[in-house]
């Protein structure tokens, strides 16, 4: 197990190593003209070359991207080429945002979606067509468009919550559970289908497994049948599902946060790519990729926990 | 699943129309054909949309500022008073473009790619695999939005982007489809007789993924047009372009002055996706046959076929243990049922076993699931009647047969491995079923588990009660099956080939300690088998069973002896000759392997 988990925390660092290279030389590299256009297209040929300096743009790509690697390495990813902010500062306030938006609907997605998988997979019938309306719904409607319509009806219409804005939970628990309730609900709308249907779908073939079978010959009840040994064996699946819904819902999120204006890595991402704030889009790519990586890694690992035959290797 | 499941009768055969008719049953599909017909609706608007929109739509005008439908603006005008229903007709012109141009992109990549790493494997595999764990590890939107920081707006260059960011999906669907079929003899046949690669994989391997590939389209489609209208949503598209994202934007953020503004794009996009949705569902359904028909149309069960007579050697036997009369199994399929045990006629006596002898997939283990009420899925007793110890079990409910099964009928099935749950150890699986179904606290559970591992002949019974069932050999994994089926003292146990899966040396060792355990605690034994062998090895009595019906039941040793039916000698003929027809029943085993834990 060990073994395992070495080896899956190697492979993410490479990963991480491997997209901050590609990253690097196709941003740095493609924008063109930056130290013009930070100082100003009026400046002079001088007030420009001392932009180049300030900011190491004279110095060579690979010197370039060393520094950046080296400093990146200490968790220093530079400075904003416009206000000279640390990116690190930048970055990190407006993620735990956008993550706790998407941990919150993981969370949620994954409570309803495994009850209603398994309740699909047990009796069938109207539950079942219901997984799978929900899995059509989520499919096709992107996260945006249903918060479009939840704030349409439930914050501008019926103003049960409020349509914009985003209270710290330090300054109130209560505003803030009103502020983020109705992202969240959006984004979970789409995702539980596509989770009910995956546990529904290992459920059934579990379900299906010749020691189900072997186990009802004992006595067991169904219940404890279900609940003990075909949820278990059904939870890796529903954990690749989940790690995978994950990422979809932090893209969601970048969109839906722009929406309801919640100051997280959206409306951050927005203005620096309108900008070419290359350091802040550098930055977020990269500790998105880092979360993203953990929670894979992550997963993984709770996948090999799961099956007695890596655990106990 | 065991293999005795497969089905004996030969169904009629699917008699949908073939692939070439593929439009036509996505029409009559109730799902898809709305969907097309939307669909088509859309590819209309969007291919002539430009040409016969009224107005510019990006000419503005400061008079019609949210002006209200009507004089020569059928919706209306937006914020800067251009016509709304030009915008949206040339909008989705844009908006299906660019959902094709991501189809387009990502497919050309995924399937080149796909096709190439799986049938060559080597370094376009290594690139492959590497390439989609970089897409796994970012959202699209914050791939797409970074770019477009070095790009800048351009909507066709972002789509792009998109279509080779999200190629992967067809990466692996076609990677794995070449995969499974690379190794397929007819791939190798067409290798061996000299075909050259390209058309080997012209022919035979683009012919195995054009499914999962249609299939896929529909749904990366969707995603284009959801991802381009989210980004153009968050109003980072090219401004001079009108699509369904940027007059959301508009009408969102206007939506105080003119809720309509925001209803027509939302209705385009969200029935848009909808269709090709469903459109997806309905192919799926359609490749694959995986359609939701419910058995509406199923008639009734009648009995399918003449059965031979049954027939029996000397007197039959008095008060028996399970006695089952004119039982009938039956599968449900879409509009028919196939029948597979048919009019079965068994008498197992008291402490006795009786052996259930028939080839493969001539319906024996679906009697033994038919008497434990455990038939697969869309298997059902359809006729008959089971009576064990006086008692009917035919209509008995689920909670009715469980105070039977695990109590007085037990079962041990064909395959160890599989009939173990590979997530729990032996130990938490024996004991469970004592302390839920007997009653049982964990510590005499416990105690009791170890000792009936010592009583199946498990030379450690401490070591394999904290093992887990990948850490077995089989000979072990059925022993402790075993265990746990006479947990209970049941009086039948129901075996279903129990030694069939095991090597020739430990299957007599079961064969022997099943005779141990009979003798030990009493109890009925019906063993399924198709080996004459242990017939003649353990039972008392035999029935023979070809095609879903019993042709031949009697002693054991009156039907070795005089073999009344053709079948029944055919199987005699079958056996190799210098197999041991002896020892023949009724003489006492010398086996002792085992009985000294008995004690």
């Amino acid at each position: 197990m060990l073994k395992f988990v070495g080896k899956r925390l190697l492979a993410g660092i490479a990963l991480v190593a491997a997209l901050s290279v590609l990253t690097f030389f196709l941003l740095q590299t493609g924008s063109s003209d930056t130290a013009r256009r930070i100082a100003g297209q009026s400046a002079t040929e001088e007030a420009v070359a001392q932009v180049e300096a300030r900011l190491g743009l004279d110095q060579p790509v690979m010197q370039q991207f060393l520094n950046w690697a080296g400093g990146a390495l200490r968790g220093d990813f530079g400075v904003s080429w416009f206000n000279g902010q640390p990116v690190t500062d930048a970055v990190l306030s407006r993620i735990s945002v956008t993550v706790s938006l998407a941990v919150g609907s993981v969370v949620l997605t994954a409570l309803i979606g495994i009850v209603l998988g398994a309740l699909a997979a047990t009796r069938r019938g109207w539950l079942d067509r219901t997984v799978q309306f929900l899995g059509v719904l989520g499919q096709a409607i992107p996260g945006f468009l249903m918060a479009l319509f939840l704030v349409i009806v439930f914050a501008i219409k019926l103003d049960w919550f409020p349509a914009t804005g985003y209270t710290k939970p330090g300054d109130s628990v209560n505003e803030w559970l009103l502020s983020i309730t109705l992202p969240v609900v959006a984004l979970t709308i789409g995702s539980i289908g596509g989770v009910a249907q995956q546990v529904r779908g290992s459920m059934i073939d579990v379900l299906n497994r010749d020691f189900v079978r072997t186990l009802r010959s004992r006595g067991l009840p169904v219940r404890r049948i279900v609940f003990r040994h075909v949820l278990r064996n059904a939870a890796g699946p529903a954990l690749s599902v989940l790690g995978l819904q994950f990422v979809i819902l932090l893209g969601g999120a970048v969109i839906v946060e722009q929406l309801f204006s919640i100051p997280g890595l959206g409306p951050l991402a927005l203005t620096s790519t309108s900008l070419g704030d290359i350091p802040i889009v550098m930055g977020i790519v990269i500790m998105t990729a880092i979360v993203v990586t953990i929670v894979n890694t992550l997963v993984d690992i709770a996948q090999a926990w799961l099956n007695p035959k890596v655990r106990l290797s | 699943m065991s293999t005795a499941t497969t089905p004996v009768d030969t169904a009629p055969s699917d008699t949908r129309a073939p692939r070439a008719h593929l439009l036509r049953r996505l029409m009559a599909n109730p799902l898809g054909g709305p969907a097309i017909v939307f669909l088509l609706f859309v590819a209309v608007v969007a291919v002539i949309g430009p040409f016969v929109a009224p107005n510019d739509p990006s000419a503005t005008s400061l008079q019609n500022i949210f002006a209200p439908p009507g004089d020569g603006l059928v919706l209306g005008g937006d914020s800067a008073g251009r016509d709304i229903f030009s915008r949206l007709l040339v909008a989705t012109s844009f908006s299906i473009a660019g959902g094709l141009l991501v189809a387009a992109v990502a497919s050309a990549i995924g399937v080149t790619a796909g096709l190439v790493a799986g049938y060559f494997g080597g370094w376009v595999d290594t690139m492959g695999s590497w390439f989609t764990a970089l897409t796994m590890s970012l959202p699209s939107i914050i791939v797409l939005i970074a770019a477009r920081s070095v790009i800048g707006p351009s909507m066709w260059l972002t789509m792009a982007i998109f279509g080779v960011f999200i190629s992967p999906v067809y990466y692996r669907v076609v990677y794995n489809s070449v995969r499974a079929v690379r190794n397929e003899l007819y791939v190798d046949a067409a290798r061996t007789s000299g075909l050259s690669t390209p058309r080997i994989i012209g022919r035979h391997i683009l012919l195995a993924v054009r499914a999962p590939v249609i299939l896929l389209t529909s749904g990366i489609i969707a995603a284009g047009i959801g991802m381009q209208a989210g980004f153009d949503f968050l109003g980072l598209g090219d401004p001079t372009i009108p699509t369904w994202g940027q007059m959301l934007n508009e009408g969102f953020y206007n939506i105080n002055r003119s809720g309509l503004l925001v209803l027509w794009p939302s209705l385009a996009l969200g029935l848009t996706l909808i269709a090709l949705t469903l459109l997806g569902t309905a192919l799926r359904d359609e490749l694959e046959g995986t359609g939701d028909e419910r058995a509406k149309k199923l008639p009734a069960w009648t009995p399918s076929q003449e059965s031979d007579p049954l027939l029996t050697h000397g007197e039959p036997v008095p008060d028996p243990l399970l006695e089952v009369d004119g039982l009938a199994v039956a599968y449900e399929g879409k509009t028919y049922w196939t029948t597979v045990v048919h009019d079965a006629r068994l008498r197992v006596a008291r402490g006795k076993t009786h052996g259930l002898v028939g080839e493969s997939g001539s319906g024996k283990s679906q009697t033994a699931f038919g008497i434990l009420g455990l038939l697969p899925m869309g298997g059902r007793v359809v006729d008959g009647s089971i009576r064990f110890d006086g008692q009917e079990l035919v209509g008995l409910s689920y909670d009715d047969m469980n105070k039977l099964r695990g109590h007085r009928i037990a079962y041990v099935p064909q395959e160890p491995m599989s009939n173990l749950d590979p997530a729990f150890t032996v130990g938490s699986q024996l004991t469970d079923p004592l302390v839920i179904v007997q009653g049982l606290s964990r510590a005499e559970a416990r105690e009791r588990a170890i000792s009936l591992l010592g009583l199946v002949g498990i030379p450690d019974p401490q070591r394999t009660f904290d093992s887990y069932p990948h850490q077995l050999s089989g000979g072990m994994a059925q022993r402790v099956l075993i265990a746990g089926a006479v947990a209970s003292h049941p009086d039948l146990l129901i075996a279903d080939e129990p030694t069939t899966a095991l090597d020739v040396t430990v299957q007599a060792e079961v064969l022997d300690l099943l005779r141990d355990l009979q003798q030990e605690l009493g109890m009925a034994i019906l063993i399924v088998t198709h080996n004459f062998g242990v017939v003649a090895d353990l039972c008392d009595h035999v029935s023979v069973m070809r095609k879903g019906v019993i042709v031949e039941t009697g002693a054991a040793e009156d039907v070795f002896r005089e073999p009344k039916h053709p079948y029944t000698q055919s199987l005699f003929d079958a056996i190799p000759s210098g197999a041991p027809r002896a020892p023949l029943p009724g003489v006492t085993s010398s086996g002792d392997l085992g009985t000294g834990s008995l004690s």
